[in-house]
């Protein structure tokens, strides 16, 4: 018991936020209700940054209604890979990355394969609204799989790796690269086995890892080290970040963008309610950084601003 | 100023329902802990009809308090219509209700309060009875013979003689003249009303009694049957069951003979429900005894105030906050994952029918049974609701044949699974072969067991007996409550796992 408060002590030393705190003091205050859709639903916030000219993986088709699951395959035809996802899906769930095909086959990034049978039914699975939010009906997208930068290749068990930043009313807070492991099954969710490493905001260099619980400092798939790596475009990566608060208008978001080989940096998805495992992989919580960019934000106007003042005030110590 | 407003507006609830609680415990006096023993109850019958449109005539016995009960209240809630009691010789007291004109479903209701006589009344002072021997016919009579000669042959006085031909009647050999007499599956009543009949026939004066058992919180209580027979000057009860020999103390004679309890003229499909219920002296004695204006009023509207049926409801209803309550500490400050937000204390509340570790069983079982047959229709590739579907008739077939596995092994209990919600746990099965199949068996047994547990705690605490009696005696104690969840809407601070989730960070 004594270890416990022990243990409670030090995290509220250290500012680790907890998800009471999380949704009581940003979340729901910062974060408008009539919002939420425009993250909520990735074909929404795809138009809302298509109109803003930020860069995001291309719209192959759309599936709304029960009808059209059957021409899937002929819509399909003529891409060989593909990412097809629920448009309201939650945590990762109902996501489906296809790599390539074989013969009559999709070929899947965690190594399986599909027919075209299997794929009708995860689509008509999504439309149905197995994974989203409260189980409403849904829409399925299919959209351009991202060539990820070979910078993450050494360090990635298939499917793509992203990165997610913490952004406070425009402030990017704390960052982190998730990796896909064999036990992810290529996902880059960290409750699904993905590695998270935090980053440096100063410099866009990866620090220490999480895997489940543990801090690790090698991909337990690959080998190779996972700190130390510098994420190439960081400083657009920061600027989309800011930029975003603009985008959805909702004060508390975590933005996750995946790095394209051809294409840069794209957003993928927004997230109102982002999870705090992100503490974990930077070894460092979230309240302080918070507190500070709350007390600075009176003088930052411009987007310039609020990512000078992150670089400089959240650079990490022992980078 | 939000924490302000919170603080004062949870400061308000609780000190509303404090003082409440405190005024009518210690002011009113109303008890604190459920009483082990009173001596007062509280008798409904609730008669439904439906009326014709013309002049309506509904006629029912009341009970008349004989023996170690009397009536020591009752009334009539009937709008519109007219009441008239009679006594109905040989039979007990008869009260009729018409009206003009109904239309519709008409409602009508006794009400009596029921107390244990200090003095029990002796009834040898009814006059001597008539003797109403039955004119049997042909073999008929040829049985009732033989069975009262046997009977005769080794009885000593009329006091046996009625015992032996009552008991020749109950244990009736199949293919015997008892069995005969009797007719095919006997009701308690034809035997009750075919001893009566032999009893007389062997010269003994006899009748029939209906009555029924006071128990606490019935809501559908039955009339038994029971014989008197008059022998040495006075009327002796004679038991058809143990069941009713055991309850001598809590039978109360309603009518007598074998006519209908209720009868309706001007209407059709008359049905009746009866509920008993122990009252809380303290509470009725204050009501009755201090006639002070404003205590009379707030126990006429306290839910002391409600028919018997719905008190019985709300003694439930009253306890699901303190559930809730329990499912909210444990989801928010200690962070136990579970499937469905209130899932956990509707499992409780099944959990109160069939007991704790039937219920785990049984719960378990149905979920086993519907996760293999959601996994089998994995394969068939049925789209949602269809597959939805598909899993509720699963899971109703495999309660259905649960009860009746339970039941054929003698386990009383499998009776109550039934009462399971049905499409909870369907909803509980499809999430849970999701999480199955998203995040692994782990994360799905983690939060299968988690609300098995909490749902066990839940249904721990909704189950004591003080619980239950605090808040239905008590129901302002639910400010208290309201207070307290508010105050958990604010809680910021960690939850218990996720002290652990990030003890790396605690260096």
């Amino acid at each position: 018991m004594m270890n416990w408060l022990a243990t409670r002590r030090a995290l509220a030393r250290d500012g680790v936020l907890g998800i009471n705190r999380r949704n009581a003091q940003y979340t729901l205050p910062c974060n408008p209700r009539d919002r939420y859709p425009l993250v909520d639903d990735k074909l929404l916030t795809k138009e809302l940054a298509a109109r803003a000219g930020v860069a995001v993986p291309e719209l192959y088709g759309v599936v709304e209604i029960q009808r059209e699951v059957r021409h899937v395959p002929e819509r399909l035809a003529k891409y060989r890979d593909f990412v097809v996802k629920p448009a309201r899906g939650s945590q990762g769930d109902g996501i489906l990355v296809i790599t390539g095909r074989a013969h009559e086959l999709y070929r899947v990034a965690d190594g399986s394969v599909l027919d075209d049978e299997d794929m009708c039914f995860h689509v008509s699975n999504i439309l149905s609204g197995v994974y989203s939010l409260g189980g409403q009906t849904d829409k399925a997208l299919i959209e351009y799989r991202v060539n990820f930068d070979p910078v993450f290749e050494a360090i990635t068990h298939r499917g793509v790796p992203d990165v997610r930043i913490i952004v406070y009313r425009g402030v990017p807070i704390m960052a982190m690269v998730r990796l896909p492991t064999r036990l992810s099954g290529g996902k880059a969710n960290l409750h699904q086995g993905a590695i998270g490493t935090g980053v440096d905001i100063a410099t866009g260099k990866t620090l220490t890892a999480v895997w489940r619980t543990e801090i690790v400092s090698e991909h337990p798939d690959t080998g190779n080290p996972v700190s130390g790596v510098r994420i190439p475009h960081w400083d657009t990566l920061l600027d989309l970040a800011a930029r975003s608060y603009e985008l959805t208008g909702l004060g508390y978001q975590g933005i996750d963008i995946v790095l394209d080989r051809d294409k840069g940096p794209l957003i993928l998805e927004l997230n109102a309610r982002p999870g705090l495992a992100i503490q974990i992989a930077n070894q460092a919580g979230l309240g302080p950084r918070l507190e500070m960019a709350e007390r600075e934000l009176p003088n930052l106007h411009t987007v310039a601003q609020r990512v000078t003042f992150a670089r400089e005030r959240f650079a990490h110590a022992r980078a | 100023m939000r924490q302000l407003h919170l603080y004062a507006l949870s400061g308000v609830l609780a000190a509303i329902g404090c003082g409440f609680f405190l005024y009518k415990l210690l002011i009113l006096g109303f008890p604190m802990r459920p009483e082990a023993r009173t001596d007062v109850w509280r008798v409904e019958v609730q008669l439904q009809f439906e009326a014709q449109g013309g002049p309506a005539r509904v006629s029912l016995f009341v009970p008349t308090g004989t023996g170690g009960l009397t009536i020591v209240d009752q009334s009539f809630v009937s709008p519109g219509y007219g009441i008239v009691t009679s006594p109905e010789p040989g039979h007990g007291m008869r009260v009729t209700y018409s009206i003009r004109e109904a239309h519709g479903t008409q409602s009508l209701y006794y009400r009596a309060v029921v107390e244990r006589t200090r003095l029990p009344q002796d009834p040898s002072r009814d006059a001597e009875p008539r003797l109403e021997p039955p004119d049997f016919e042909g073999a008929q009579r040829l049985a009732a013979e033989s069975i009262t000669r046997a009977a005769r042959q080794r009885s000593s006085d009329s006091a046996t003689l009625a015992a032996l031909i009552l008991q020749s009647l109950r244990d009736a050999p199949r293919g015997g003249e008892a069995a005969f007499l009797l007719g095919p599956q006997p009701s308690a009543r034809r035997i009750a009303q075919l001893a009566t009949q032999l009893i007389q026939f062997a010269g003994i004066p006899a009748r029939v009694v209906n009555g029924i058992v006071l128990a606490p919180e019935r809501r559908d209580a039955h009339f038994v049957h029971w014989l008197q027979v008059h022998t040495a000057g006075r009327w002796h009860p004679l038991y058809i069951t143990e069941a009713e020999r055991e309850a001598t103390e809590a039978l109360l004679p309603w009518w007598r003979g074998i006519v209908p309890f209720a009868e309706v003229s001007g209407g059709s499909e008359l049905s009746h429900t009866i509920a008993t219920s122990r009252s809380y002296e303290l509470a009725t004695r204050t009501a009755l005894n201090q006639q002070r204006a404003l205590e009379r009023k707030l126990i006429e509207f306290s839910l002391f105030g409600l028919p018997l049926q719905s008190q019985a409801l709300f003694r439930t209803l009253m306890v699901i906050p303190v559930g809730i309550l329990i499912l909210v500490v444990l989801r928010n400050i200690v962070g136990v994952k579970t499937f469905g937000t209130f899932m956990p204390v509707l499992i409780a509340l099944a959990f109160r029918q069939t007991g704790l570790v039937w219920g785990i069983a049984f719960f378990s079982l149905v979920v086993a049974i519907g996760l293999a047959a959601r996994f089998y229709l994995e394969q068939l590739k049925l789209l949602l609701v269809p597959r939805l579907a598909c899993i509720v008739i699963v899971v109703i077939l495999a309660i259905a044949m649960l009860t009746v596995l339970s039941f054929r092994l003698g386990l009383e209990r499998g009776l109550s699974i039934g009462l399971f919600p049905i499409v909870i746990l369907t909803m509980t099965i499809e999430r849970m072969t999701l999480v199955w199949e998203e995040r692994g068996a782990a994360e799905a047994f983690e939060q299968g067991l988690g609300s098995l547990a909490v749902g066990t705690l839940c249904y721990l605490v909704m189950k004591a007996r003080i619980v239950e009696h605090l808040f239905f005696v008590f129901p302002e104690l639910l400010f208290v409550v309201l207070a307290a969840t508010l105050l958990i809407g604010r809680y910021s601070g960690y939850r218990l796992t996720e002290i652990y989730r990030f003890r790396a960070l605690a260096r």
